[in-house]
């Protein structure tokens, strides 16, 4: 910017200039915002229009036979449940690591990039990485594979949010601890870590919304199914692959059907979403 | 941490070293994964690597009954229908984010900001499926015929020996690159809009107002004060959002076409590298080379992904630096 001596046209015509430009902006948010809306409009729309009772109490059925989604949901709490027994401690672990125990280090450096890659890493590769190191060993497709590969796309969501939160914690709590005479170890598990609890259970959240409407990496480890299973070892339900082959299908009731999984599972996650915002209110405000 | 106990501090405490090696012990878990990941995806597909050589990337063939692959079609689709959306969505989402962060009523702001945080974390197969049941028919019947209309004028190769013309013709189907690219540019598009905000909230208002005490209108100061303290930053974010887009897969599968051959124009059903190993590993048999050259695509995917979101995080840790 070359600022001289106002010269009195040029700045009017500048003005303008700025003006149109926030026009233009305004009208470009406006424009995706009202394309979003049309999105979330068309969902609940065809989401309600097959909503029903029996989505939530019948298994799915061939064409013609009525049926619902029952056996996914069951199948998608089943595996994200697991998948977050599984990643949420590793996640936290790493988290821990990264903020108190590795901070600067050069192998802490490093974790932390590669975090950073994993947290955004195409979901459909870790689908066939974990189906050629367990669902080829395991001798099958199966819900415990299907959940091993949603605990890998949890942890570095929780690892990554577990730092960030820790790094929030005054470094005065820890000084007072250690001054008492605290081993590191008591100093983060009494001290750091019960004032993180908030915002790390928020990551804790927003891991779960995104595990569960995973379906890419789920096509090549739990498969799909028709059946209500809780067997670990065989192939399991899951509602995004429910919803994938329904919407895929050329028959009108599984399209409808696809349609109301969809609004039930953004419905779902954006509960989750906004749950994780409360939460990490809630602990803020706490502190 | 750097401080002692008062007691036995040169003493090995048991307790203490099991924690610290258990702490340890995670953090190698993730580096491992990362190679873990890339090591099997590449020992599966070596067999199609070791059979093709380096020429299975630009190689246009898919031909499972002769056992003939090449990733060339792919490639370009992945690479293609990413463009597309990253051309659309990053002016769309800077227009959000200098809307958000400037001429929005304050009272709107945080809302709006919410709710596009919101919407970034709808899962892909939502937008999947509105592109498929929605965009699509739309760009069949009135999108794609209006804009052949409008740009027969653009020079068109000739079709015999080459045929690869990238224009705006062909039949308007629906499904194909461009509807893909569209769909891939909404869906990424609340995420970089809320990341670009989050960096344009970066800039220090001191040097905001600096721009404004100088007598700069509000697109200079934003293009001329923000813009340029925190550009890598910016390019961060984008890149963040190509990461998005080159390994979605279901967001793509549904509107692509799902046809792994070189796309012939704009409008022409084509393929991802992630709609086609999504698409085609149920007929792949253990031990096949269609597997192998399956994982072979899923292994290139990775090394493209890898170094994209690597410059992403590097651009958007120097821009943390600086600011």
């Amino acid at each position: 910017m070359n600022i001289a001596p106002i010269n009195q046209s040029n700045y009017i015509r500048r003005r303008i200039f700025s003006a149109v430009m926030d026009g233009v902006c305004t009208v470009a948010a406006l424009f995706s915002l009202v394309i979003l809306g049309l999105i979330l409009t068309t969902l609940v729309q065809k989401g309600l229009a097959g909503l029903s009772p029996s989505l939530f109490t019948e298994p799915m059925k061939t064409p013609g036979n009525g049926g619902g989604l029952a056996n996914a949901i069951v199948g998608t709490l089943i595996q994200t449940g697991l998948g977050i027994l599984v990643g949420a401690p590793l996640g936290m672990a790493v988290g821990v690591y990264l903020s108190e125990v590795g901070r600067n280090s050069r192998l802490a450096s490093a974790v932390r990039f590669v975090n950073d890659i994993l947290l955004s890493a195409p979901s459909v590769l870790v689908g066939l990485f974990v189906y050629q190191i367990v669902v080829v060993p395991t001798g099958g497709f199966s819900g415990f594979a299907g959940s091993i590969a949603l605990a890998l796309l949890a942890m570095p969501v929780i690892a990554r949010t577990t730092e960030d939160i820790m790094k929030l914690v005054p470094e005065s709590y820890r000084e007072g601890s250690l001054a008492l005479g605290a081993r590191d170890s008591t100093t983060i598990i009494k001290v750091v870590l019960p004032a993180a609890f908030g915002g790390i259970l928020t990551g804790i959240l927003l891991a779960v919304a995104r595990i569960s409407g995973e379906t890419a990496p789920l096509i090549f480890t739990s498969l799909g199914s028709f059946n209500f299973s809780s067997d670990l070892m065989s192939p399991m339900a899951s509602l995004p692959i429910a919803i994938y082959r329904y919407a895929s299908s050329p028959y009108g009731e599984w399209v409808d059907l696809a349609w109301a999984g969809a609004l039930v599972i953004t419905v779902g996650v954006l509960t989750l979403n906004v749950l994780s915002r409360l939460t990490y209110h809630w602990a803020s405000n706490r502190r | 941490m750097t401080a002692t106990a008062i007691e036995g501090s040169k003493k090995l405490h048991l307790g203490e070293a099991f924690f610290k090696g258990i702490l340890i012990i995670s953090g190698l878990i993730v580096l491992i994964t990362l190679g873990a990941i890339l090591l099997i995806l590449f020992l599966s597909g070596q067999y199609a690597f070791e059979r093709f050589g380096i020429a299975f990337l630009w190689t246009d063939q898919w031909d499972p009954v002769r056992d003939l692959f090449g990733a060339l079609a792919p490639v370009i689709g992945t690479l293609a229908s990413s463009a597309i959306a990253l051309m659309i969505a990053w002016p769309l989402g800077f227009g959000i984010a200098y809307f958000l962060t400037e001429t929005c009523p304050k009272f709107l702001r945080a809302p709006l900001g919410v709710a596009i945080e919101l919407l970034a974390a709808i899962p892909s197969i939502v937008y999947g499926m509105w592109g498929f049941f929605v965009l699509a028919p739309v760009m069949s019947t009135t999108i794609q015929p209006w804009i052949t209309e409008r740009t027969m004028w653009l020079p068109v190769l000739p079709s015999e020996d080459n045929p690869i013309w990238w224009w705006f013709q062909g039949a308007p189907v629906g499904v194909g690159l461009l509807t893909a690219g569209f769909v891939l540019a909404i869906m990424i598009l609340p995420f970089i809009a809320a990341t670009t905000r989050d960096v344009l909230l970066t800039t220090p208002s001191l040097l905001k107002e600096g721009g404004y005490a100088m007598g700069a209108t509000r697109w200079e100061v934003v293009t001329g004060v923000v813009i340029p303290a925190v550009r890598g930053s910016l390019f961060g974010a984008v890149f963040l959002g190509l990461g998005r887009a080159l390994g979605e897969t279901m967001a793509v599968t549904f509107v692509i076409g799902n046809a792994n051959r070189f796309p012939d124009s704009f409008y022409a059903p084509t393929a991802s590298i992630a709609s086609v190993v999504a698409n085609e590993f149920p007929d792949a048999d253990q031990g096949s080379m269609k597997l192998a050259a399956l994982f072979a695509l899923g292994f290139v995917l990775f090394v493209v992904s890898f170094i994209v979101l690597a410059l992403a995080r590097l651009l958007l840790r120097q821009g943390r630096m600086a600011a």
